[in-house]
This record gives structure tokens, C-alpha cells and sequence, in this order.
């Protein structure tokens, strides 16, 4: 008799938690320890040893975080998951897992800032060479493709630019090379695109954004698709002995889970940048309204477009599913239930009525994050990105004028009494 | 065809059987088949070795065949190539065993015909470690996605 598949909905309350066998609770324990007793000196043997599964220190494994693994990793229709500390940290050790000093990757130039950063300044120093590609044309990462590259890598939504990645074609560029695509999926969520359907292997998460979704906890999290043929001579890493595991072989050993058994025995146990326990149950609690809060976010989102694109003191407004947008068809592929809650505009009037219209909001809130239940505002030219002259800024996308918008939960009236305010005092 | 691979399936088999007979056991400790004889052995189950090259593995006896082993048998685990696992069928079926299971990465429907003729349940292309602490408890710990929804205590 085939299992019972249950639906997305009910993944976002039940996937990875079953009551508590001791207590009976209901709700998902926080278990607020560093470390785990020993049945016996034979029991420890076994699980140092990986013949056992269970739970040692806090550093490699917590029952709570667990859940909050199982829980995305279900999500995402992925095979397992490694939390980590933030969202830098997940993507930071799927990629340690990758690659080794000599290696290369080839990424979207698009990617959010925090991201670039690692990419050029720190891996760099780690001797892994990053190609930053235009990803409009996804011939561009088979054309940087080079014999060391271990991965492409993309954001589904970029960040701050709302393009869309080309998720079937980057999946065959990459498979076509004998190696993983790694897509970064925060903006859209799991709710919006399940990148593993079309192809790729690895999807790292922020869930500091819409999977917590209000703002209160730092978290990131990698997910394996389980479908990546490690054994293909690319990876000798994932085959060969391991020297930091006394000799095992993690895909021949956890299969279709080996990535993420080597990501934390390996990575994450050596590097350190672990979740902890109350911020895994406080994510949870975010995640168990995911499915309720994304079509909200994406109908206010669509609302706020359309209302600011007939706005007399609007330049541009910049939406994947506004129509006319020049990603509006990957847009309708890729995310057909919504575009994610991220907008971006031009006031008329330049960078110093974007600074007028920052100071004059009332409720939306300026700050740097995206994915809160609450609207958040900011104004690139003259915060994150203020270090750049104006010829950097454009190269990276960010317009003198440019507001990002990330629109939260509250009544969409108010959201758009709240800009309209702003906007005429921008002037 | 009587293959189980669906939870409820599993979650009997490996509740109601307690004897595994784990053929092709390397005495290696890092192999796989060392693995999952370690951790079936851990979890209570009573477990033959089945190698002609060895006398002992895991502290117990380890046999040439199945044939040779003195006692019952539930479950015949089988970590060789899919090529030996009709023969492996029929001596299961002669051996009076409940279960033929076939490894990870093993399929062999003619097996599976003969097994399943024979009123033994058939799992194939599965871990027997991996299955039951999916199911039963240990895999959530790796943050695997074991499928497992249930408002019962664990
Ligand atoms: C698309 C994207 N990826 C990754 C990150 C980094 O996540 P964290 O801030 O949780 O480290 C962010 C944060 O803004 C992001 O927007």
C-alpha cells in the first residue's frame, strides 16, 4: 500500500515532529543542552563511529534543530537538511563541502550583496576562484565552466534586482558538466518554487527571511535533492576515505544523503557556525504559517506594483509579475502562485527624494532585512550600498533613486496610505 | 508481486521479525554491511554473519551459507550483487525466512518472483539501518526527511 502523500500545507506543521516520546508534549521541545549522555562505552563508540544515529553535541546534531531540518528539507522535496547559524554560514558550508583551495565556481553576478562578498573577498582567500556571470543568458555559466569548476550557483529571486534565475536551464548546464547546481532560494521560499523540481541539487536558505518570517531569529539552512550522482569521478571527496571521518566513505556509506552526512561531520563539525536550539524552535514556529503568510505577501506585493506604476511621483516600478516586466514570463514559469513580497521603485526626483521618502514613512519600517511580517523600506544609494560611487552603484544594479520595499502583513490600505504620504513629501 | 516499500510495510516487518541473516558481511567496520549489522545488532536484533571468508564477524559465528546456520531465520539481508540474488531467493525460501531484503543499489525482479511465490514479503534497493531508524526512530536526528507524519508519541 503506497504511503499517504500529504499536501504542502500540512508539511509546513507536521514534517520532522512527532509528539515527544518521553512527555507526550505537543509542541516541539527546545532541547537547550550542549551535549548528550552515553548508554554505554559501546553506544558511544557507535555513534562516534557513525554506526549509529543519534545525538553527541549540540555542535553536530540537536533534536530541535533536527526537526527544523526535516521540516525544510520536506518542503523543499529534498532528501535532508544541515541547518546553520545564519543564512551566510549554510551557504558557506555546502560550499566547503564542494570545493577544496584550486577549485572554481561559477555564479550569477546578481546575487545579494552579503553573498558576493563571500564569493570575491573571502573564498578568494581560501584560493577558490569565483567567475561572476550575467545570468540572463544561462550559456554564460556553461561558457565559464572551467575543468576545476565544482558548482553554479544562483538566487531563484535576486536580490536586490527581482531577476529570475532559469532553473531548467542552469539544472542541464550543470548536469551537462558533471556537477551540482546550488540555488539559493530565500526570496522565493519553498512555498512559491521548489527549485529541486526543476533540477537542481543543492537549495541553501536565509531563513532569517520569509521561513521565520517575523523578524526576530538569524538562521540558514542547506537541503540535498538526494538525485546528485556523486560517484561520477568529480568528487573524489564524497567517495574516497574520508581522512576527517577515519575512513568513511560518506555516498557509499548514507547514499542519497551523504552530501549532508559529510556537510556536518566535516564542515559543519569543524567550522562551528551551528544553530542553535532556541532559534531553530523559534524559526519553526514562523514556518507553521509559511503557507499563509506567502499568498499575503504576494497579493499586497502585486496590489502595491500596480497602484505605484499610475503613480504621478513614480518613475519606474520594478515587480517580476508586473506585466510588462522583462521577467515576467520566467516569472509565470517558475513562481505561477506569486513573486514573493520584494518590490523596488524610482522616485521621481533622484537620490535626495528617495532620502526625503525614507524620512517621511510612518509605519513601514527603514531598516536592512527583507521576509518580515512587517514592511520594511530602505534606500540602497544612501545605506547598503553608500560606499560606491555612483558608476558602482549602477553596475550593481542599484539606481540612485531606487526604494526597496519588502511588504509586510499589515492592512494593505494602510501600506499604500503610508507610501502615498511619504511620496508626496518626497517632492 | 508482493514488494514492500511503503511505511506501514516496513514498520512491520521490521517490528515483528528479530533474526537477520546478513550475507555477503564485510569485517571491515567502516563497510556498509558492518555498518547496518552493527546497528541492527544495537537495536536488539539477533544477527548471523554470512561469509565464506571469514569464521567471525561482530564478536559472533559467521557462516559459509545460509543453509549453514543452526537456527531460524526472519529476514535474509543481502549485500551482493543483484547477478547472485536468485540463488540467494531460493535458499532464503529453503532456509523457511520471512523477509528477502535487497540492499541499496540492488533490484532483481526474478528474485523478488521467486520470494514473493513463496509467501515471503520482498523489500528491495533499501538499507535495513537506514529503513528502520527512518521509521523507527534516529534518521530525524540527521536531518533526513524520513516522510514519517504522525500526531502519536514517537
Ligand atoms: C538572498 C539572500 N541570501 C542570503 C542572505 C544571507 O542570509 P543571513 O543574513 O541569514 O546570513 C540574504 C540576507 O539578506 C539574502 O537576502
Amino acid at each position: 500500500m503506497a504511503d499517504h502523500l500529504y499536501g504542502f500545507d500540512t508539511l509546513c506543521l507536521h514534517a520532522g515532529h512527532i509528539p515527544d516520546a518521553a512527555t507526550g508534549a505537543r509542541a516541539l521541545p527546545i532541547y537547550q543542552t550542549t551535549s548528550f549522555v552515553f548508554d554505554s562505552a559501546d553506544h558511544a563508540a557507535s555513534l562516534f563511529n557513525l554506526q549509529t544515529f543519534g545525538n553527541v553535541y549540540s555542535r553536530i546534531s540537536n533534536p530541535t534543530v533536527a526537526a527544523l531540518e526535516e521540516r525544510v528539507a520536506a518542503l523543499e522535496g529534498g532528501r535532508a537538511g544541515l541547518a546553520a547559524a545564519t543564512g551566510m554560514a549554510a551557504q558557506m558550508t555546502a560550499l566547503l563541502t564542494l570545493c577544496r583551495a584550486g577549485d572554481h565556481l561559477v555564479a550569477s553576478r546578481t546575487l545579494y550583496g552579503g553573498t558576493y562578498s563571500q564569493f570575491a573577498v573571502t573564498f578568494a582567500q581560501f584560493g577558490i576562484d569565483v567567475t561572476f556571470v550575467d545570468p540572463d543568458d544561462p550559456e554564460n555559466f556553461r561558457r565559464a565552466r572551467k575543468g576545476n569548476t565544482k558548482a553554479l550557483y544562483a538566487e531563484t529571486i535576486g536580490n536586490p534586482q527581482l531577476n529570475i534565475a532559469d532553473l531548467d536551464a542552469l539544472a542541464t548546464i550543470a548536469h551537462d558538466a558533471g556537477i551540482p547546481l546550488v540555488i539559493d532560494n530565500t526570496l522565493a521560499s519553498p512555498y512559491l518554487c521548489r527549485p529541486i523540481e526543476h533540477g537542481a541539487d543543492i537549495v541553501v536558505h536565509s531563513l532569517t527571511k520569509y521561513l521565520g518570517g517575523h523578524g526576530t531569529t538569524m538562521g540558514g539552512i542547506l537541503v540535498e535533492s538526494g538525485k546528485f550522482p556523486w560517484d561520477n569521478g568529480n568528487f573524489p571527496q564524497m567517495t574516497e576515505p574520508s581522512r576527517g571521518y577515519h575512513g568513511v566513505r560518506f555516498y557509499e556509506t548514507f547514499g542519497d544523503f551523504g552530501f549532508t552526512m559529510k556537510a556536518r561531520m566535516e564542515t559543519m563539525r569543524t567550522l562551528g557556525p551551528t544553530l542553535s536550539p532556541l532559534s531553530a524552535f523559534l524559526l519553526l514556529q514562523g514556518i507553521e504559517t509559511l503557507h499563509v503568510r506567502m499568498p499575503r505577501h504576494c497579493e499586497s506585493t502585486l496590489a502595491i506594483a500596480q497602484h505605484l506604476s499610475e503613480h504621478p511621483q513614480i518613475a519606474w516600478v520594478n515587480y517580476p509579475l508586473l506585466s510588462g516586466n522583462r521577467y515576467e514570463a520566467l516569472a509565470r514559469k517558475y513562481l505561477p502562485s506569486g513573486a514573493s513580497g520584494i518590490l523596488t521603485f524610482g522616485v521621481k526626483g533622484g537620490a535626495e527624494a528617495g532620502v526625503r521618502f525614507i524620512e517621511s514613512v510612518q509605519m513601514l519600517s527603514h531598516l536592512a532585512n527583507v521576509g518580515d511580517a512587517k514592511s520594511l523600506v530602505i534606500h540602497p544609494a544612501s545605506t547598503t550600498h553608500r560606499q560606491l560611487s555612483e558608476d558602482e552603484q549602477r553596475a550593481a544594479g542599484v539606481l540612485p533613486e531606487m526604494i526597496r520595499l519588502s511588504v509586510g502583513l499589515e492592512s494593505l490600505s494602510d501600506i499604500l496610505w503610508d507610501l502615498d504620504q511619504a511620496l508626496n513629501n518626497s517632492q | 508481486m508482493n514488494i514492500t516499500d511503503d511505511i506501514a510495510g516496513l514498520r512491520r516487518i521490521l517490528t515483528r521479525y528479530r533474526s537477520i541473516a546478513v550475507v555477503g558481511i564485510s569485517a571491515n567496520w567502516y563497510r556498509p554491511s558492518y555498518f547496518a549489522a552493527k546497528y541492527m545488532l544495537d537495536h536488539g536484533y539477533q544477527i548471523f554473519p554470512v561469509n565464506p571468508n571469514y569464521s567471525e564477524v561482530l564478536g559472533r559465528k559467521c557462516y559459509p551459507t545460509i543453509a549453514a546456520i543452526p537456527e531460524s531465520v526472519d529476514i535474509v539481508d543481502c549485500f551482493r550483487k543483484p547477478a547472485e540474488m536468485v540463488p540467494l531467493a531460493h535458499e532464503a525460501v529453503a532456509k523457511g525466512a520471512k523477509v528477502l531484503w535487497m540492499q541499496l543499489g540492488i533490484r532483481n525482479d526474478e528474485a523478488a518472483m521467486i520470494a514473493s511465490a513463496a509467501g515471503l514479503d520482498v523489500v528491495m534497493n533499501h538499507c535495513v539501518k537506514i529503513e528502520h531508524a527512518r521509521i523507527l526512530g534516529g534518521l530525524n536526528w540527521a536531518g533526513v526527511n524520513t516522510g514519517v507524519i504522525s500526531s502519536r508519541r514517537a
